[in-house]
């Protein structure tokens, strides 16, 4: 039997979802063509040189992440994997941090040794998300989310108001100052007491366990996860025990957190309620979601991206440069035509010299003011108004602007989207130099928070996701 | 003959409606049954109160002669029933050959802790997992077969989802198969394939199958026996050509008095 001209059409659709489009394709050919072992030694290897190149100050940034990372690993697998919106996830966090504290403090005062508090935090941790799992046996989507969502908040209300044990003179989980002085991790006498230290520490960590979530995710348990997340009934009618698996997935997500939990805790030699809110969760919910939701490589990817932007984001000068590859980056993506993208850049450039020009001749000199040290003030001289007086009433109303530009831009196509871009690319120019580069603390959460718009917008599926499909 | 099922005095009532009567059937080792009615005659209410969805109200249901009323779909299916869903329930965001290989999950061993080190016991059980996926979907020829097996389900065609969802149920190593509306939504050809495809899961894979279908013809050319429900009640039983002639139903297919004109 022939297959020719069965359906080519869809014998040949493998070979256009590999065949990526776009600016990103290259970068995309070239992660699909490393194998995952190779991937992996790459990523060690260039981790491992990080601590190398950059201050004390970076090498704690690079802990953050590695922490984050692998909570996003965690949660990948309850939520990306098994399909079950916990929100209730930074509880199993928090919980494996004040456990930490609490055996290794002069809390209670207990000084376990590490190869007995580290076992059992996680043994501890791991059973209570196999308890908070129940309500997903009943409850999915939405419902659940709520009802993890209490657990959350619950866990910190706890830890801050309900502190005291009966028999116990002092307070377990120090309320709301928490708990100092917990001890770093030692292992056969070796002090995890630096920044460097615990760093490799947690690549070590992460790479077991990115190496373990592999496996699992392409064995018997990763399938059955994914089955239940595509159709709960139809699992349960092909032999899946799905609330045994359901209470696995909370269990094993759980363990990850309360060992980042407690890891996070000897790093910073202590522990604070207001390290585990739910502004918390939503990092790590952020980091899975722009990585990819499902994906082992996204959601590292992810955690890098969103731990790292708001670091790099501290110093204007980096601000500037993201704010300007950023501007570059969204026109690549929504000009898809060059015809188009070399106009909207020309148009830019000859607007702002007329723009400066007809401004100058209304009003007079009087009106400019030095331009700021940033990055890119020296080149900008000339074609920017960079306003002395008035400077905050005009950047408010120019600020308003940009926004209505943004939402035109949305609502149009062709060149009237190309019109449009033009004022609202240079407003957005005039303000960001005028205002924003003056207010690194505002700028910084609203560029993140851009970022991940424009992200989500570009890819909804997250960077290295693959999409998914729920019609029938 | 020995019954593989046996239903006896089947009751089950939404509210104030009762969807399925004082039902008996059998169903023997290496029997082609087929149940048809109108449409909310109980038929797959029936189904799903086999497959441990719904609990009768009243009345047994037998597998090799033991009760599994109160079973969970999940030990009902480890119990060697499998079934397909009349509106298609394939994992749509796996690829083909995962749909299957899911279907094992029952049937194998590895723990957890054996696939992340990827021990030498789990990666032989892997190993055999794909290999029995693929020897199911080979049953139906090439349309499953080669590239397909790493497309996600929801590239396939209506159809293919169908037969994928029989390869799935397939792979649970049933002994009764239970189909509900195999041939819903396929073209004249296909239909006339899924009539030749059924027999040759019985007499090929040695399944006993129970299948609801509308399609006559299907229902003719693959039935050992037909029973036909109405408003939940069994109106006729017997070979095909009796109940096709049987006045009770063509009276609820096409009204009352229309068996004597």
């Amino acid at each position: 039997m022939s297959h020719i001209g069965v359906d080519r059409w869809v014998e040949e659709s493998g070979d256009r979802q590999e065949h990526h489009t776009g600016w990103t394709a290259p970068a995309r050919r070239l992660f699909d063509k490393v194998r995952p072992g190779w991937r992996l030694a790459i990523f060690i290897a260039l981790v491992s040189i990080y601590p190398l190149l950059v201050s004390q100050a970076g090498v704690r940034i690079g802990i953050t992440v590695l922490v984050l990372a692998m909570l996003a690993l965690g949660l990948n697998i309850v939520v990306g994997w098994a399909g079950l919106l916990d929100l209730g996830y930074v509880a199993f966090y928090g919980f494996g941090a004040y456990f930490y504290a609490v055996v290794s403090s002069d809390q209670l005062p207990a000084h376990w040794p590490t190869w007995v508090s580290i076992p059992v935090v996680v043994a501890a941790t791991a059973l209570l998300g196999a308890l908070l799992s129940l309500p997903s046996r009943r409850l999915v989507g939405d419902y659940l989310a709520i009802m993890t969502l209490f657990f959350a908040q619950v866990f910190v209300e706890i830890v801050r108001n309900y502190s005291r044990l009966p028999g116990v003179e002092t307070d377990i989980t120090g309320g709301p100052n928490g708990i100092t002085g917990v001890d770093p991790l030692s292992l056969f006498g070796f002090q995890f007491n630096t920044f460097s230290r615990n760093f490799y520490l947690l690549v070590a960590l992460l790479a077991l366990l990115i190496v373990s979530l592999h496996h699992i995710n392409d064995s018997r348990t990763g399938r059955a996860w994914r089955a239940l997340r595509e159709d709960t009934l139809a699992a349960e009618h092909m032999t899946t025990p799905v609330n045994r698996l359901k209470m696995l997935a909370f269990a094993v997500g759980a363990a990850i957190a309360g060992l980042s939990g407690a890891i996070f805790a000897a790093v910073q030699v202590g522990v604070f309620p207001n390290n585990f809110l739910l502004v918390f969760l939503i990092t790590v919910y952020a980091a899975l979601i722009l990585g990819g939701l499902g994906s082992i490589p996204g959601a590292i990817i992810g955690a890098i991206a969103v731990a790292f932007t708001p670091e790099i984001l501290r110093s204007p000068g980096a601000a500037g440069w993201l704010f300007y590859i950023g501007v570059l980056a969204l026109l690549l993506v929504v000009l898809k035509q060059r015809a188009r993208l070399a106009a909207v850049i020309a148009g830019v450039v000859a607007f702002g010299y007329v723009f400066r020009m007809v401004a100058l001749g209304i009003w007079d000199e009087t009106i400019l003011g030095t331009a700021n040290d940033t990055l890119t003030g020296g080149i900008l001289d000339g074609w920017l108004l960079i306003l002395g007086e008035h400077q905050d009433v005009v950047t408010n109303y120019a600020f308003v602007l940009v926004i209505v530009g943004v939402l035109g831009v949305i609502v149009t196509k062709g060149w009237w989207r190309v019109a449009i871009f033009v004022p609202t690319i240079y407003l957005a120019v005039f303000v960001w130099e005028n205002k924003l580069a003056l207010q690194p603390s505002v700028t910084r959460q609203l560029l993140f928070g851009g970022v991940l718009m424009v992200m989500m917008a570009v890819r909804p599926q997250g960077l290295l996701g693959t999409r998914r499909v729920e019609i029938t | 003959m020995t019954p593989i099922l046996e239903i006896k005095g089947l009751h089950k009532a939404f509210g104030g409606l009762n969807v399925v009567r004082d039902l008996d059937l059998v169903v023997n080792t290496g029997e082609v049954v087929s149940v048809i009615g109108p449409n909310g005659a109980g038929k797959t209410t029936l189904f799903n109160m086999i497959s441990g969805i719904y609990e009768p109200d009243d009345g047994d249901i037998l597998l090799d002669g033991a009760s599994i009323v109160g079973f969970s779909p999940e030990q009902i299916s480890n119990l060697g029933v499998a079934r397909t869903f009349q509106t298609l329930r394939v994992f749509l965001n796996m690829t083909v050959r995962e749909n299957v290989m899911a279907a094992t999950y029952g049937a194998t061993k590895t723990r957890m802790w054996q696939s992340a080190l990827r021990t030498p016991a789990a990666r032989r059980e892997e190993d055999e997992v794909r290999r029995r996926a693929e020897e199911k979907l080979a049953f139906f020829g090439d349309r499953l077969m080669g590239y397909r097996w790493d497309q996600p389900a929801y590239s396939l065609s209506y159809a293919n989802r169908r037969r994928l969802e029989i390869a799935r149920a397939m792979a649970t190593n049933p002994r009764l198969l239970m189909l509900d509306e195999p041939a819903a939504g396929m073209n004249p050809v296909e239909t006339h394939e899924i009539t030749g495809l059924i027999g040759r899961l019985r007499e090929e894979a040695g399944y006993s199958i129970l299948v609801i279908e509308h399609d006559m013809h299907v229902v003719e050319g693959i039935s050992d026996r037909v029973i036909a429900l109405d408003h939940g009640v069994k109106i006729a039983e017997g070979a095909f050509g009796d109940v096709a002639e049987d006045p009770a139903v063509i009276e609820a297919y096409l009204g009352y008095g229309a068996a004597t004109k």
